[in-house]
């Protein structure tokens, strides 16, 4: 049994947004209670006044890097810096070596996050046999062992007819597919985003267009089809004006963006720094205005940090061959939780961002609320902390961030994960080992 | 002035006042030059290592004379039979070459951005003599100095510059050392290779080579890269040579006196045609002469000086 | 500050000098004057004159900056700015007088010899200075001085020989630290 007393507990599912006392007992949430805390209680108490108490986060987009990459990440650092940052729920992505085209593979992942992981895990499946864009994977053997998703996320399903097919056929199953939206073709060759700052450091750019002309071509299948899309990584502006229409067309598209996107621009490639590459690549203030705006009328429906380790050497190298990517699961909240200042978004909105909005796109029931029978995934977070992101913090087995040095406003105190504490820098209570 | 750089990386941040000195000592080398015997001893027991990671002879050839010329040990890496294609790191590379104690590197590679990268990690000095398609600082330096010695002022001139503007080092290092010494620059080229967007740089940015000619005191040539294109920037050599290759009648637009230069290599009959090249309004090997004296002019205030690698 | 010559006493000393030149060469038929930059080059000019004058007969003159024999560079505080050599005749079989301001510790002597082989083979090479401050480091010695004068390391020479001769000087300065060479 665990009481957590006295923090602003705010569930955009329940509506509720208002002090109160959250009971959880069996890895479930009994009740919470309003008023004042029941005296005497049997079981841990978690200390939580001046705190916000939300159901736990979930990051939909995350790079365990396990099986077959184990020196960048594995499930059990993966998800350890995950609790340090407040999530008790991550989706993984498929391009491990092998890739999670079997059964096999996704009950790896999952019996191993079982066994050493510190948050739950839930394996996103390869479109794609071996993520080769020719042959569709069996999804409903995938989904059996546990996959809630299908993405070929690290390369865009480049055939067109395939994804149909693949959309299609999941239709009746009310699978989705997750998309990194992206025409290589047009990106082809390119380490930048193909504006100013490229051109005068003379990197190779990749134009906004080669983002755009994906996500319409993934829209308008979906339209044909009637199927579920969600689009991964969203970084520009017309990428958010198309998913904005797409809903407006009642169609069942859903979107995502990284902190990344609407904190920095491609003013932070200045001297070539390899922290800074990514794909999508950073891009232009505009673009990130537009990011801003899309999560503010509500197009945008998560906050995902595409969480990609690196071993050093990958970034410590000239630009044009470093590793894209960049870590971000300690980084999501403080970096989302600047999204209040100014009132761009409420703190209920932020957790429909980073859990509720996450639950319902991949379906993980009792995920994402703190109602009565909604599991023990609890998040406490102190928006006020303020903290620096140091080396030594990094809880992930790779480094590969342009926010170290950082100072943050904003931190998870606890993190609860099926009534467990996975994460607390509460004195007086511990984690679980 | 106190010349204060480690590192030659880019003409960038380099001011007027900077250029000038390396001009002045270049004038002084192009004296050594002159000579029967063209060897002084400011770099002797000094090692200068060519680190070339994409393939050049021309610059390369530069820089091995002007260390020779100022009595240094010259030593030549050349990636192609080397370890790089064994899969070794850049770095690494570099690393083994500085624990021989060089005093100079000069890189060229075909990464934007390699030479600082490299700046950042060894203790020895570097040049860049080239990187992807963001600067050649000698280049720049040289044709500065090729114009001054020529029209005897640079403020003020028109230079056209014609070709592959996108992916030209040459231009960018140009930009700096002639722009910022008052030319007005004119960069001409099919749209695909000259985005407008340069012209946050203060240059005119033009399709029409007429345009761009007229009245022109300089034009510069560029060699038009086939080699980098996959996908083509423009249907054929033969339609670019119509449309942005120099022959004698849009030459005729220029001013009078008007000269023609080229980094090299030339591709007679496609940007410049086989009579221009060798017409007596062309300088292209006045700018190789040029470019020994700016490389001597570098490599002296590198290594010649305080900031020899200790 | 101490006045070691002023500008009378610069073109006796100069005047005794040339006649020294002359006389030793047996007339100004072989000699080349080759200022050592920059200040023996108004000097060299000053001396040319002379012996026009006396002699009628104009000898060949040019410059030669050192800076690239010196072998103090790796120590130089600052980047020594280059001058301009100057030698628009052949000096091979030619007797070169050297000509320097101040003769200090003989290394740019040494670098100016250097620099002379390098365009070609002199006859012989003469070493004329029109102060010698003492302080040798190397063997070097002058074969015509106008004036000797024992100095500190803490000391500077300066000789101004340029413009109006009444305005000439040899000045004797207490520095921190001379480059007085």
């Amino acid at each position: 049994m665990l009481l957590i007393k006295g923090g602003r507990v705010i569930d955009p599912a329940s509506h509720r947004d208002g002090i109160g006392h959250v009971v959880l007992e069996g890895g479930k949430v009994r009740e919470i209670l309003a008023g004042d805390a029941p005296g005497g209680f049997e079981g841990e108490v978690i200390p939580a006044e001046g705190k916000w108490v939300v159901p736990g986060l979930i990051d939909m987009h995350v790079h365990l890097r396990d099986p077959g990459y184990e020196w960048k990440e594995d499930i059990g650092t993966g998800t350890r810096a995950a609790a340090a940052g407040g999530f008790t729920s991550v989706a993984c992505m498929a391009n491990t070596n092998p890739v999670n085209d079997s059964q096999e593979v996704t009950r790896h992942i999952v019996e191993k996050a079982r066994r050493e992981g510190s948050a739950n895990v839930f394996p996103v499946a390869a479109v794609t046999r071996g993520l080769e864009g020719k042959e569709m994977a069996d999804y409903s053997e995938l989904a059996e062992a546990g996959a809630v998703a299908f993405s070929d996320d690290g390369k865009p399903v480049e055939n067109p007819l395939l994804l149909r097919r693949a959309m299609e056929y999941m239709r009746p199953f009310g699978y989705r597919i997750l998309s990194h939206a992206e025409d290589s073709v047009l990106a082809a060759g390119g380490a930048a985003h193909e504006g100013w700052t490229a051109r005068k450091l003379g990197i190779p750019g990749i134009p906004s267009a080669a983002e755009e002309v994906a996500i319409a071509r993934d829209i308008l299948i979906a339209r044909q089809i009637g199927g579920k899309l969600h689009i991964q990584h969203i970084s520009t502006r017309m990428g958010v004006d198309l998913l904005r229409m797409a809903r407006r067309a009642g169609l069942d598209v859903t979107g995502e963006t990284a902190p990344q996107y609407f904190t920095l621009t491609d003013a932070a490639l200045e001297g070539y720094d390899t922290n800074a590459k990514m794909n999508p690549p950073l891009r232009g203030e505009d673009d990130r205005m537009a990011i801003l705006e899309g999560i503010q009328d509500g197009t945008i429906d998560a906050i995902a940090c595409d969480h990609a380790p690196h071993e050093a050497y990958l970034k410590r190298c000239e630009f044009a061959a470093a590793a894209n990517g960049i870590i971000g699961l300690q980084t999501s909240l403080p970096l989302s939780l600047a999204l209040l200042a100014g009132r761009k978004v409420t703190p209920s909105h932020l957790v429909e961002l980073l859990s509720a909005g996450p639950a319902r796109i991949l379906c993980l029931r009792n995920k994402g609320t703190l109602a009565a029978g909604a599991d023990a995934d609890v998040t406490v977070i102190d928006p006020d902390a303020e903290w620096e992101f140091r080396p030594v913090d990094v809880l992930s087995k790779s480094l590969n961030s342009p926010f170290l040095g950082w100072k943050l406003r904003g931190r998870a105190s606890a993190t609860i994960c099926g009534g467990r504490v996975r994460h607390s820098t509460i004195p007086g209570v511990a984690a679980d080992a | 002035m106190n010349w204060r750089r480690r590192h030659v990386l880019g003409l960038s941040d380099f001011q007027p006042e900077e250029m000038e000195f390396v001009i002045d000592t270049a004038r002084s080398m192009e004296e050594v030059l002159s000579r029967d015997i063209k060897k002084v001893p400011a770099l002797r027991g000094k090692t200068v290592v060519n680190l070339f990671f994409e393939a050049s002879t021309r610059t390369r050839t530069s820089f091995e004379m002007a260390g020779k010329r100022l009595s240094a040990d010259v030593v030549n890496f050349s990636s192609a039979t080397s370890s790089v294609t064994k899969g070794e790191t850049l770095l690494d590379t570099a690393r083994n070459i500085e624990a021989m104690k060089p005093n100079i590197l000069v890189v060229r590679h075909s990464a934007s951005g390699a030479p600082l990268f490299l700046s950042r990690h060894v203790s020895c000095s570097i040049v860049n003599a080239g990187d992807g398609a963001n600067e050649h600082p000698s280049q720049g330096l040289l044709d500065l100095y090729t114009i001054l010695k020529v029209k005897g002022k640079i403020a003020g001139l028109k230079v056209a510059i014609v070709g592959d503007i996108l992916h030209s080092r040459v231009v960018r290092s140009d930009l700096h050392s002639l722009g910022r010494m008052g030319a007005k620059l004119w960069l001409c080229g099919p749209a695909t290779l000259a985005p407008r967007e340069m012209e946050r740089s203060g240059a005119v940015v033009t399709s029409d080579i007429r345009e761009a000619v007229r009245g022109a005191d300089v034009i510069i040539m560029l060699r038009i890269q086939l080699e980098r294109q996959k996908t083509a920037y423009f249907p054929s050599l033969r339609e670019y040579s119509r449309r942005f290759g120099l022959n004698r009648e849009i030459f005729s637009l220029a001013k009078e006196d008007a000269i023609i230069m080229h980094p090299g290599p030339i591709n007679r009959g496609v940007e410049l045609s086989d009579e221009l090249a060798d017409c007596e309004r062309s300088v292209v090997l006045r700018q190789v002469e040029s470019g020994v004296a700016v490389r001597m002019a570098l490599l002296y205030l590198l290594a010649g000086g305080s900031h020899a690698a200790h | 500050m101490k006045i070691l010559l002023d500008g009378k006493g610069v073109e006796r000393v100069l005047s005794r000098l040339t006649h020294e030149i002359i006389e030793k060469n047996k007339g100004a038929g072989e000699i080349v004057l080759v200022g050592i930059a920059s200040g023996g080059i108004p000097l060299s000019q000053v001396i040319r004159r002379k012996i026009q004058v006396i002699e009628g007969v104009e000898v060949p003159a040019g410059f030669v900056d050192i800076t690239l024999y010196r072998d103090d560079l790796a120590r130089a505080g600052y980047q020594a700015r280059m001058k301009r050599t100057e030698i628009p005749f052949s000096i091979d079989e030619k007797k070169v007088i050297l000509v320097d301001d101040v003769l200090y510790t003989g290394r740019t002597i040494r670098a100016a010899m250097d620099a002379l082989i390098d365009f070609g083979r002199p006859r012989n090479i003469q070493l004329a200075v029109l102060i010698d401050r003492g302080h040798r480091e190397l063997p070097i010695r002058a074969d015509f001085v106008g004036r000797n004068v024992p100095t500190s390391r803490t000391e500077t020479v300066e000789v101004r020989v340029e413009g109006n001769p009444e305005d000439w000087a040899v000045l004797l300065k207490e520095e921190s630290r001379g480059k007085g060479e």
